[in-house]
C-alpha cells in the first residue's frame, strides 16, 4: 500500500492520527448503515416481489377479458364508451425518508364525482362491466408496486453507493493512513537515534581533548 | 413537498385501453421512437408511469436515467399479449446491485 507523500514531521503525524481516528469512525458508520440498508431493503423487495407477481396475474386476466370484451361487441362502440372516463385517479405524491434516501409516497385518489361505469349499460357487454371492475380493484395495488418498486431501485442505487464509500475506506483510506503513520514513526526514531549517537560522539570527542 | 399528479400509462393501444377506462391517462404508442419521445414528454408532467414491458426493453437507457429519481416512477407492466419477464429481471438486477447475488432465485422458485 503507498504511503501518501507527507513531511515526516510530528504535526502531521499527529493530522494523520486525527484522520485516521475519523475515518476508522466514519467507517464503522457506514458499515452500520450499510446492515440497516440492507434489512430495509429485504423487507421491501419481498413486498416487491409478492406485489409484482400478483399484480401481473391479474393485469394478464383482465387484459385478456379486455381483449374478449372488444372481441364481443364492436371496437368503436366500446372505444367510445370508456374514451370518457368517469372518474379521473389522482395520486398525492410525496417524498419520504428511509435511510435518508429521498423516496417518492403515493396516496390514490379517486375524484368523488363521476361514476365507475362512464356508460349505459345498455349498449356495450357485461364483460365490460366486469373487467372494469377488476382494473378498479386493481389501480390501488398498482399504485402500491409503483411506491415499493421504486423505494427498492432507489435503495439498491444507495447500498450500492454506500458500499463503495466502506470499501473505499476499508481497502484504501485505512490502510494508507496506517502505513503512513509507521512511515513517520519511523522516520522520527531514526532522526531521535541519529541525535543520540552524534551526542555520544560528541561527548567521547570532548572527552578524548581533555 | 406533497403535489398532485395523474398517472399515465404507455404502450400498445390494446394495453392501454384499459387504463383508460378507469381514468389513468393512456398514451397508445406503435414504436420505439414514438415510446422513447413520448417518455420523455410524460416524465415531466407525470409521477407515475406505466409502460408496457416490451417498450420499456426498447428504452432501457431512458428508465435507467429516471430510476435513480424519486420521480417519475416508471414501472413495467405486463401488455395484452402476457409478459416477457422483464419487471421481474429488474427486481432481480436491484438485488443483485445491492447484496451481490440473486438471494431471491431459491424463493422465486419455491413460490411458483
Amino acid at each position: 500500500m503507498a504511503v501518501i507523500k507527507v513531511n515526516p514531521t510530528r504535526m502531521e503525524l499527529t493530522r494523520l492520527k486525527g484522520r485516521l481516528k475519523t475515518a476508522t469512525r466514519g467507517h464503522k458508520l457506514l458499515k452500520d448503515k450499510a446492515d440497516e440498508m440492507i434489512r430495509q431493503f429485504m423487507l421491501l423487495i419481498k413486498r416487491n416481489v409478492a406485489l409484482r407477481t400478483e399484480v401481473e396475474k391479474e393485469l394478464k386476466g383482465v387484459l385478456t377479458d379486455f381483449m374478449l370484451a372488444k372481441a364481443v361487441s364492436s371496437k368503436t362502440e366500446i372505444e367510445e364508451a370508456v374514451s370518457v372516463p368517469g372518474k379521473s385517479v389522482k395520486v398525492t405524491s410525496a417524498s419520504k425518508n428511509v435511510m435518508s434516501v429521498e423516496v417518492p409516497a403515493f396516496i390514490v385518489e379517486r375524484g368523488e364525482k363521476g361514476e365507475t361505469y362512464p356508460y349505459s349499460f345498455a349498449s356495450v357487454t357485461g364483460e365490460l362491466d366486469d373487467c372494469i371492475g377488476v382494473m378498479a380493484e386493481l389501480l390501488p395495488l398498482l399504485v402500491e408496486l409503483a411506491e415499493v418498486e421504486k423505494t427498492c431501485n432507489m435503495l439498491a442505487d444507495e447500498i450500492e453507493k454506500n458500499r463503495r464509500r466502506v470499501n473505499a475506506l476499508e481497502y484504501v483510506m485505512i490502510p494508507e493512513f496506517q502505513e503512513t503513520i509507521k512511515y513517520i514513526t519511523m522516520k522520527l526514531d531514526e532522526a531521535e537515534r541519529a541525535n543520540t549517537i552524534r551526542l555520544m560522539k560528541v561527548k567521547s570527542m570532548i572527552a578524548g581533548r581533555n | 413537498m406533497s403535489k398532485n399528479s395523474s398517472i399515465a400509462a404507455l404502450g400498445d393501444a390494446d394495453t392501454v385501453f384499459a387504463f383508460k377506462a378507469v381514468g389513468v391517462d393512456a398514451y397508445a404508442v406503435t414504436n420505439e421512437t414514438e415510446a422513447r419521445e413520448k417518455l420523455r414528454l410524460l416524465a415531466r408532467n407525470y409521477d407515475i408511469i406505466y409502460i408496457t414491458e416490451q417498450f420499456a426493453e426498447q428504452v432501457p437507457d431512458l428508465i435507467a436515467r429516471y430510476k435513480t429519481r424519486p420521480f417519475p416512477a416508471v414501472i413495467p407492466i405486463p401488455s395484452s399479449q402476457g409478459s416477457t419477464g422483464y419487471g421481474r429481471r429488474s427486481i432481480k438486477a436491484d438485488v443483485e446491485k445491492a447484496i451481490g447475488t440473486d438471494i431471491l432465485q431459491i424463493e422465486e422458485n419455491g413460490n411458483d
